[in-house]
């Protein structure tokens, strides 16, 4: 009998925590499709007011204005360059450095080092942002006078400082899941290290590679503190890396800072600009992880 | 010139105890090797000679030192860290480990086919071209395919992959692949070919189709193969030597060693008492 009793108990405590751990899981699931609701049915009522195609076509950005357009491609420009600077620096650094922790460092400096670049990865942004701002921003204007204050080279080159352990890590990871075997053929059929490296190695983990630098690509442009604090906050549809410019991210974080009246066209523009960058990083991400399950099935 | 080895099998058997004197010219000797993973020994006071264009098979029990002392002789145990080899492996005549060897140069000379096959993930073609690309054989378009061809016929597979020379060398069955890994191997037209258990994951079947390249071959390449098959080593080798524990128990001709083995552990091997 009291048997019976502490069974049914126990079995009581297992659907309350099974019912518990689901209600967890739901939630962080619901919360995410919520986040997205409020993004599309606040797009939507932007779109109301704005054409998409003068959204998504026009060259001037001044929501907050008098004169108000909203031309989204200058912030899209500041987004694409402050990117493609961080990436310059993030791709192959991170990949030499994978290639060299994988295939040539001992394995007591791999044990080292791998972690101690990871930890590069829990530096907090704002304080790269005011790294970029008040120590990488002076320094290059000893070579390049004309660089102003705010600018997009040194915010990205210290983005591409802070993605470099990302791409990196997963870089070495796609590496040292080559088997052997194919390593041990290439040595053994007269390879150097390095034509082994370079002609077998990389080569096989070739999708594992771009995986991860889509990614880095995509947590560039998602980055929101270090360009917020020293790229300036000034939409222009411009290549050159030395005047201010503003990303998308920035302008999400100047609005949402300041006084715009909630409901408002111009408060409405985040949420566009919020919706297109989500686009853009979850299109990165899905095209990320379809080339690493890709990658996986090959080896396994 | 294997009927020279035929008449110098009449030699008694070699122990590791007994050194090289009596076996004429061997293509490659070891002498009183020795062998380390970190702290352990693997291969203790090796010493035999293996004799050009026949082939040698190394059986002994899983862990006996048979695939290092294979893999010694081309020098594949340098990329495995804290190793150590003591002793002599002379090929030619030439001490493979002293100083200043160019284990590149030893490699393309002591070619390895590998117990998994390992094809690149690129095409057949590309497999076989590799060896020749990395080192600078590949001479123009039409020597290339020339080489390429010649190799794939060499490993009898060329019938089989002939109409699809581009497609990835993954799509080839466990057999085929062993077979174009053989192709690759020969491509850069070594002196040694080095087996170690190239059969042991293939059905009989494909199995079968290695052992009778291993005989076409030997009429041009010195091979060793590594086998825990005793009934493989018995078809196609010539030589056979008996490891256990690291060390060489017994060593000779493998028609000798299987009917009439001088040691009573190979006895108790070869009957399959143990192992």
């Amino acid at each position: 009998m009291a048997m019976r009793l502490s069974n049914r108990i126990r079995r009581r405590a297992e659907t309350v925590i099974e019912c518990v751990l689901f209600l967890c899981a739901a939630g962080s699931v619901l919360i995410t499709a919520g986040i997205i609701a409020v993004l599309v049915m606040e797009t939507a009522a932007f779109l109301r007011d704005v054409s998409i195609v003068e959204f998504l076509t026009g060259t001037n950005w001044t929501p907050l204005f008098s004169d108000k357009h909203f031309g989204v491609l200058p912030l899209v420009a500041g987004t694409a360059l402050v990117s493609a600077i961080a990436m310059a620096i993030a791709l192959p650094a991170g990949l030499l450095s994978a290639i060299y922790l994988s295939e040539y460092a001992p394995s007591r400096v791999r044990r080292v080092l791998k972690p101690t670049l990871e930890l590069l990865a829990g530096v907090p942004t704002v304080v790269y942002g005011y790294f970029a701002l008040l120590f990488v921003t002076p320094l290059l204007q000893q070579w390049i006078p004309s660089l102003s204050g705010f600018n997009a080279l040194a915010p990205g080159l210290v983005m591409g400082l802070m993605i470099l352990p990302l791409v990196s890590s997963l870089s070495e990871d796609a590496l040292h899941a080559v088997p052997d075997g194919l390593r041990e053929a290439a040595f053994a059929l007269g390879s150097t290290r390095m034509q082994t490296t370079l002609r077998v190695v990389v080569p096989a983990a070739v999708s594992g590679i771009a995986a991860s630098f889509i990614l880095g690509i995509s947590r560039a442009i998602g980055e929101t503190m270090i360009v917020a604090v020293a790229a300036g906050q000034q939409p222009r549809l411009t290549a050159n890396p030395l005047v201010p410019v503003e990303t998308m991210t920035a302008y999400i974080v100047q609005v949402s800072l300041g006084d715009t009246p909630a409901g408002t066209l111009e408060y409405r523009t985040i949420f566009a600009v919020g919706m297109l960058l989500f686009i853009m990083t979850f299109t990165l991400n899905v095209v990320s992880n379809w080339l690493r399950q890709r990658f996986k099935g090959m080896y396994s | 010139m294997s009927r020279v080895y035929e008449a110098q099998s009449l030699l008694p058997f070699v122990t590791a105890s007994t050194t090289l004197a009596s076996e004429g010219p061997s293509k490659i000797a070891a002498t009183h090797l020795d062998f380390y993973y970190g702290q352990a020994q693997a291969l203790t006071d090796l010493s035999l000679g293996i004799p050009p264009n026949l082939v040698t098979a190394f059986i002994g029990p899983s862990g006996c030192g048979k695939s290092t002392f294979l893999r010694t002789l081309n020098r594949m145990n340098d990329i495995i860290p804290r190793t150590r080899v003591t002793g002599e492996v002379r090929i030619d005549g030439q001490d493979i480990y002293a100083p200043g060897t160019d284990v590149v140069a030893l490699r393309r000379k002591v070619g390895m086919v590998f117990q998994k096959s390992n094809p690149f993930p690129k095409s057949i073609f590309e497999n076989v071209a590799y060896g020749l690309r990395v080192n600078g054989l590949q001479g123009n378009r039409s020597e290339l395919n020339e080489r390429v061809e010649e190799s794939l016929r060499a490993a009898a597979i060329w019938d089989e992959v002939k109409d699809r020379l581009h497609q990835s060398a993954l799509s080839l069955s466990g057999g085929q692949q062993q077979r174009l890994c053989i192709a690759r191997t020969l491509a850069i037209q070594p002196e040694v070919v080095l087996m170690d258990e190239p059969a042991s994951a293939l059905d009989p079947m494909a199995t079968q189709r290695i052992e009778e390249l291993i005989f076409e071959l030997k009429k041009t390449y010195t091979i060793v193969i590594v086998t825990h098959n005793m009934q493989q080593a018995a078809r196609v080798s010539d030589r056979t030597a008996f490891f256990w524990l690291g060390r060489l128990i017994e060593y000779g001709p493998t028609d000798r060693l299987f009917t009439n083995p001088q040691e009573k552990l190979t006895e108790d091997y070869v009957t399959g008492r143990f192992g």
